[in-house]
């Protein structure tokens, strides 16, 4: 995990897989699981291994994470806010799910 | 005067004189300069602040609360207040996932840039684009390089900049390149638990030559004291032939093999980092041809001497055009500015001429040494092509080094082919992590070099889009009949509509 060096100023909650968790305004989604002690984000897809935020920096698609519903988003690429439901990604989508009910 | 900034797609104008994609050294200099001269001026950039990966975060940090962030991050500060005090329009939070040159022939006169801001799509135009996309970290595949606790060394270092955090536990930095040196120090002084900083760097090779060159220059200097206080505060291991993760769920352990011993250090964090290569994803494709650069080993824009690539509207600055470090990257956007400015200035250029050389002899100043450095920090064969065929390289598509191998020998004519074949690629990163590695193992297998293997033709969208958000993009006729197969003429104005007759058809 990561450590803050500073104490959070100005604290955001958010909800990681139902869990609540605290993070600093204005951070990624993706920092803010690492500095909770989440290194796995999502399983990924051909054999269903845990993996977790690699670059940082929106190249390389590790820390795909499901945000309020919306599935396959870059945890590192979104402004944590107040209220977020953050999910796991598993694995590849299935047509079950795609196909709206 | 101040920036303005731009949080909804709608609020953009259709026409700019010149788009700049990147808010970095290079973006910020080449954006600054235009502006100041007048020109209409909107810059696209991913991150919430100005600065790129290099500078990230620069405006938002203050030097007293991260003092160990260093002297040349700081020097980015005036590259950024510059930029935030210029007439220019800014949208940060922005992503670019597509670039179409001009074509007047089908009726578009500008240069089309695909954006997406605020959850919209749309598309804005420019007489003129300019690249400042940056680099990324060479891709560093080795077995367990997957596992959750393996990150990139920028990664650690976005992570520190951005938002002051550590990785904690036992923490070892693998590869070579100055880089990895530069954050071992950082996060040392930060207070992390370096336990090892393993090198896989081959030593000064064919770097003799570029040695004088270098020993005047201003890497110099801060090369050897970086060198220096690494040496002294950390256990470095040179020569390090092979390195391996361990772990099930996470990285436990880094097993490595020199000429003279074999070690397994138990870790929390590994940190992998075997130097920066250009970001070559939009201008690839938009259509501008790709060039190998052997010294550096890898693809890059082919520009002339004005930057501009082999597409006449789009230019290309900074480290996305060659690698040549923040300070040089910041004069040569401002000399691709003045290239551009040349042009697009109806009256005598002269003037901007003679600016844009001593702007260029101010660049080749900053970039003296620099030879020598890519020479040296160059990753040895064996990481750059790896042999353990059970290492994965693409890893979105969880494609090995084996089965590429097997496919190159099957005659798999080039990264193109090996995509439809393996799916090599074909995940969301587009390439972005496994294609250099592909180059080398096809070039590797088929006993010939990257450059004659090429790498892969990128599409549209080149970063993620929802659907919804193209489905709401304007559509003309020829998007018409690209989805229904029928003319808008062939059209009348009684249902069934377009597309549930082509549905009807199908059927």
């Amino acid at each position: 995990m990561f450590r803050r060096l500073a104490p959070i100023s100005q604290a955001v909650s958010f909800e990681f897989e139902g869990r609540p968790m605290t993070a600093e305004k204005g951070e990624s989604v993706a920092l803010a699981l690492l500095a909770s002690g989440i290194q796995s984000c999502r399983d990924s897809v051909v054999s269903g291994e845990p993996r977790g935020p690699y670059c940082l920096m929106g190249a390389c698609f590790e820390c795909l994470v499901v945000i309020d519903g919306v599935p396959s988003c870059q945890g590192c690429q979104v402004e944590v806010k107040a209220g977020m439901r953050v999910v796991r990604q598993s694995g590849a989508r299935s047509m079950d799910e795609a196909t709206p009910s | 005067m101040t920036a303005s900034v731009i949080a909804h797609a709608g609020d953009l104008v259709e026409l700019y004189d010149v788009i700049v994609v990147g808010a970095g050294p290079a973006g910020m200099s080449a954006a600054a300069l235009m502006s100041a001269e007048g020109l209409s001026v909107l810059v696209l950039d991913e991150n919430p602040a100005p600065g790129g990966q290099i500078y990230r975060h620069i405006t938002l940090n203050a030097q007293t609360k991260r003092p160990y962030l260093g002297a040349a991050y700081w020097a980015g500060r005036p590259i950024a207040a510059v930029f935030m005090t210029s007439a220019l329009t800014y949208a940060p939070r922005c992503r670019v996932w597509s670039l179409d040159s001009a074509n007047p022939s089908l009726d578009e006169p500008y240069a089309r840039v695909g954006i997406s801001l605020g959850g919209v799509a749309r598309h804005v135009q420019a007489r003129r684009v300019i690249l400042a996309t940056g680099a990324l970290e060479r891709p560093m595949p080795v077995p367990g390089w997957t596992l959750p606790g393996v990150m990139t060394a920028g990664a650690a270092q976005i992570a520190l900049k951005s938002a002051g955090l550590v990785p904690s536990g036992r923490v070892v930095l693998a590869g070579c390149g100055p880089l990895l040196y530069q954050l071992a120090v950082q996060l040392k002084d930060a207070g992390a638990d370096i336990v090892a900083l393993l090198d896989t760097g081959g030593g000064l090779r064919r770097g003799w030559r570029y040695l004088p060159s270098f020993l005047v220059s201003p890497y110099a200097l801060k090369g050897a004291a970086l060198l220096f206080k690494a040496r002294r505060s950390l256990r470095v291991v040179s020569g390090v032939r092979r390195l391996q993760v361990e772990g099930r769920d996470r990285a436990t352990a880094v097993r490595f093999k020199t000429d003279r011993f074999e070690e397994t250090l138990t870790v929390d964090h590994l940190l992998l980092h075997q130097g920066i290569i250009p970001d070559t994803a939009l201008a690839n494709s938009a259509g501008c041809a790709l060039e190998w650069n052997e010294t550096l080993r890898a693809f890059q824009p082919r520009t002339d001497d004005r930057g501009c690539s082999s597409l006449p509207d789009i230019f290309i600055a900074g480290d996305g055009a060659r690698m040549a470090g923040a300070l040089a990257s910041a004069e040569a956007g401002r000399a691709v500015a003045l290239a551009v400015m040349a042009e697009l200035s109806p009256g005598d250029a002269h003037p901007f001429e003679a600016r844009r050389q001593g702007t260029l002899r101010e660049c080749a100043r900053l970039q003296r040494g620099r030879p020598f450095i890519d020479t040296v920090y160059l990753p040895a064969r064996h990481f750059l092509a790896p042999e353990d065929e059970s290492t994965v390289v693409c890893r979105c598509e969880e494609v090995t080094v084996g089965a590429i191998r097997r496919a190159a020998r099957r005659g798999v004519t080039g990264p193109n082919q090996l995509k439809v074949f393996t799916r090599c690629g074909m995940g969301p990163c587009q390439g972005r992590m496994c294609g250099s590695t592909v180059a080398e193992l096809l070039a590797d297998e088929q006993g010939t070099e990257p450059g004659d293997i090429g790498t892969y033709r990128l599409r549209p969208p080149i970063k993620p889009l929802r659907l919804s958000e193209i489905a709401a993009l304007p559509h003309g006729d020829a998007d018409t009949f690209a989805v229904t197969g029928l003319h808008p003429e062939n059209a009348t104005d009684a249902s069934p509509s377009l597309t549930e007759r082509a549905l009807c058809d199908d059927r």
